[in-house]
């Protein structure tokens, strides 16, 4: 396959901060990529980077093989998580001064449609709603048919209606065969929309895949998940890993037949039980540590 | 530099200055209130006080009388061509020149014939002698309306270009706008041509709407004037191109620009002549592109001016203007 963007060991410091510290990713034509991280990771200033944004510290970028140039300012689309709008003008009038930026356009219907903006086109943008305000975003990010687009943390704050109708939105963007860069700090969203995912800490990429692969890569058990009140206090010696919750206890297995032998052995209701797989939360806190990060 | 999107983010900027009630009513309403309110406050009879500019030396025998005549405020003088247009314009009520025995008046003067009388009376001898002029009287509002005019355009110019700038790049815009071909020549040149046009534009507006309801002198030609104000609005933007340049706080540009704004406010000459000032604070005025724009403004208007008299204001607003857009450009960094 194709590869449209790569780095080769891109470096990046900030007054002798190692903000990324020698990366190295390449991003399929076609494909949805995710790069996840705690806050502070370095996951912005790699998008900022590959956007041509920040110049780096040291390391190669590379699009379609060339240095980033005016091709690729004219083929890509981007949308921050925070970008503000002129303030008294339409919806539609930004769309017309972002497509008088490049050669190639979508048409203004075609862009309406593809994003849902027909009820609000001509409204100031001003007065849009959340979810209203990032489907045009998303609009001008697509204004120029991009063939490599950077959507940054795009569903932040959006409710979870606004965030599933923005998946089908993307997904209608793979269909046609684009390239995604993705960053979001909903493992649900990555797994939803990513064909791959990097999970970055300290400037460095410490898993990359596809969720699938790394899941099974990375975990070979499932949780049972008991509410806080159905298990026994003081607890029970348990052969089982246990791990407890403010309202619920986890346990880890993979044997989840001797498992609920053990518990129903103590007497323990199982009418609440919950069995799930792991997830990508799981191993992003696994990878990654469950303490906050400023 | 690609002309479609130079334009596109011009008619964007104006879009949005023109659909921005409130500002757009302020930089209206806001000149014609301060020229209107100079002009009932000062249209009253004023202070009953003489002034008599003294040229030259005083020391001599006569004329001691006169001097310490009450109620009659002598200034000294040193230039009798400058002083010579006071007096045609009612600015001074006359002019003495004690040891050359002769003095000015304007015929047209009420105060200069009591003061013709006063002087007649006193210890000055008959062979003094009379030299007339003739000027109608400049009124206060007169002499400070091309002042506040330019102060507006001065305001309009700095925080319309500077604090938007700096806006964009707080809230993000700039960096969006640099991830798309736009250049920052292009970029800035939109900005500038957009708060320019809409500068003259508002000034213009102002000037008639205030000419109207009070009435300005304007001895000298309208097109002068124009390009007075485009020269010295494009310098002004450019300076203050130079404070958006990378500030990313609007809060430090806000005082930024209040402190280039408001020496230059009272340094230039909007409110009081600086003649009586510190000589080292003439000079310094000499540097802020509102003194000339100000100076130039009242040669046209009071004195009828030509473009060859106020050359030298216009060449130095030219070369601030180049000066301060090629710092603006040269430092000028989206983020």
């Amino acid at each position: 396959m194709t590869v449209l963007l790569e780095t080769h060991n891109l470096i990046k410091y900030f007054r002798g901060v190692e903000a990324v510290n020698g990366i190295d990713l390449a991003l399929p034509a076609g494909c949805c990529f995710g790069l996840l991280g705690p806050n502070g990771a370095g996951k912005t200033t790699t998008v900022e980077l590959l956007e041509g944004i920040q110049e780096p510290t040291g390391g190669l970028i590379r699009y379609r093989g060339e240095p980033l140039g005016s091709r690729f300012r004219q083929d890509i689309g981007i949308m921050f998580q925070s970008t503000a709008l002129q303030d008294y003008v339409t919806g539609r009038e930004n769309l017309r001064m972002f497509a008088s930026f490049y050669r190639r356009t979508l048409p203004l219907v075609e862009l309406s449609e593809a994003c849902a903006l027909g009820e609000f086109l001509d409204r100031d943008t001003r007065k849009l709603s959340g979810g209203q305000r990032q489907r045009l975003l998303l609009a001008i990010a697509l204004v120029n048919d991009p063939e490599l687009i950077f959507l940054d943390e795009p569903t932040t704050g959006l409710d979870p209606q606004a965030r599933r109708n923005f998946w089908e939105l993307i997904h209608r963007i793979k269909a046609r065969g684009k390239t995604i860069l993705l960053t979001t700090h909903y493992m649900e969203e990555a797994y939803h929309l990513c064909d791959e995912i990097a999970i970055m800490d300290h400037g460095r990429i410490i898993a990359q895949g596809a969720p699938r692969e790394l899941l099974a890569a990375h975990f070979d058990d499932v949780v049972l998940q008991l509410p806080l009140a159905d298990f026994p206090d003081p607890a029970p010696p348990l052969t089982l890993t246990v791990m407890r919750s403010r309202d619920a206890v986890e346990i880890l297995t993979r044997d989840v037949n001797a498992a609920i032998r053990e518990l129903l052995a103590w007497n323990i209701s199982l009418a609440r039980l919950q069995i799930r797989p792991r997830t990508l939360e799981d191993l992003f806190l696994e990878l990654t540590g469950q303490g906050l990060r400023a | 530099m690609n002309f479609k999107r130079f334009w596109a983010v011009f008619v964007s900027r104006n879009r949005e200055f023109l659909r921005d009630r409130s500002t757009l009513t302020w930089n209206l309403l806001f000149p014609i209130s301060l020229i209107a309110g100079f002009a009932v406050a000062f249209s009253g009879p004023g202070l009953a006080l003489y002034k008599v500019g003294v040229l030259g030396d005083t020391s001599g025998g006569s004329g001691k009388a006169f001097l310490n005549t009450r109620h009659i405020q002598f200034i000294p003088i040193t230039d009798l061509a400058a002083a010579l247009p006071k007096v045609e314009r009612h600015q001074l009520d006359m002019l003495v020149d004690l040891a050359g025995r002769r003095y000015w008046v304007n015929d047209e003067s009420p105060k200069g014939y009591v003061l013709e009388r006063v002087l007649r009376g006193s210890d000055v001898p008959a062979t003094f002698d009379k030299q007339t002029v003739s000027g109608r009287a400049i009124r206060y509002v007169d002499w400070i309306a091309p002042g506040i005019l330019a102060m507006n355009m001065m305001f309009s110019c700095l925080f319309g270009v500077g604090y938007v700038i700096v806006r964009y790049r707080k809230n993000g815009m700039l960096k969006r706008l640099k991830a798309t071909p736009l250049t920052p020549l292009e970029f800035l040149s939109a900005q500038v041509i957009s708060r320019l046009w809409l500068i003259l534009a508002t000034t213009a507006l102002v000037f008639a709407g205030t000419d109207g309801v009070i009435g300005f002198p304007m001895h000298g030609s309208y097109l002068d004037l124009g390009i007075v104000f485009l020269v010295g609005a494009v310098s002004l933007i450019s300076l203050g191109l130079i404070v958006a340049a990378r500030t990313t706080s609007e809060e430090v540009a806000a005082g930024i620009l209040n402190v280039l704004s408001w020496p230059m406010t009272f340094l230039s000459g909007v409110w009081f002549s600086l003649e009586g000032v510190h000589p080292v604070l003439q000079q310094c005025a000499q540097l802020a592109p509102l003194t000339h724009i100000i100076d130039a403004a009242r040669a046209i208007m009071i004195d009828g001016a030509g473009l060859a008299a106020i050359s030298g204001h216009l060449l130095a607003l030219s070369a601030m203007s180049v000066g301060f857009m090629a710092v603006g450009v040269w430092l000028f960094r989206w983020e």
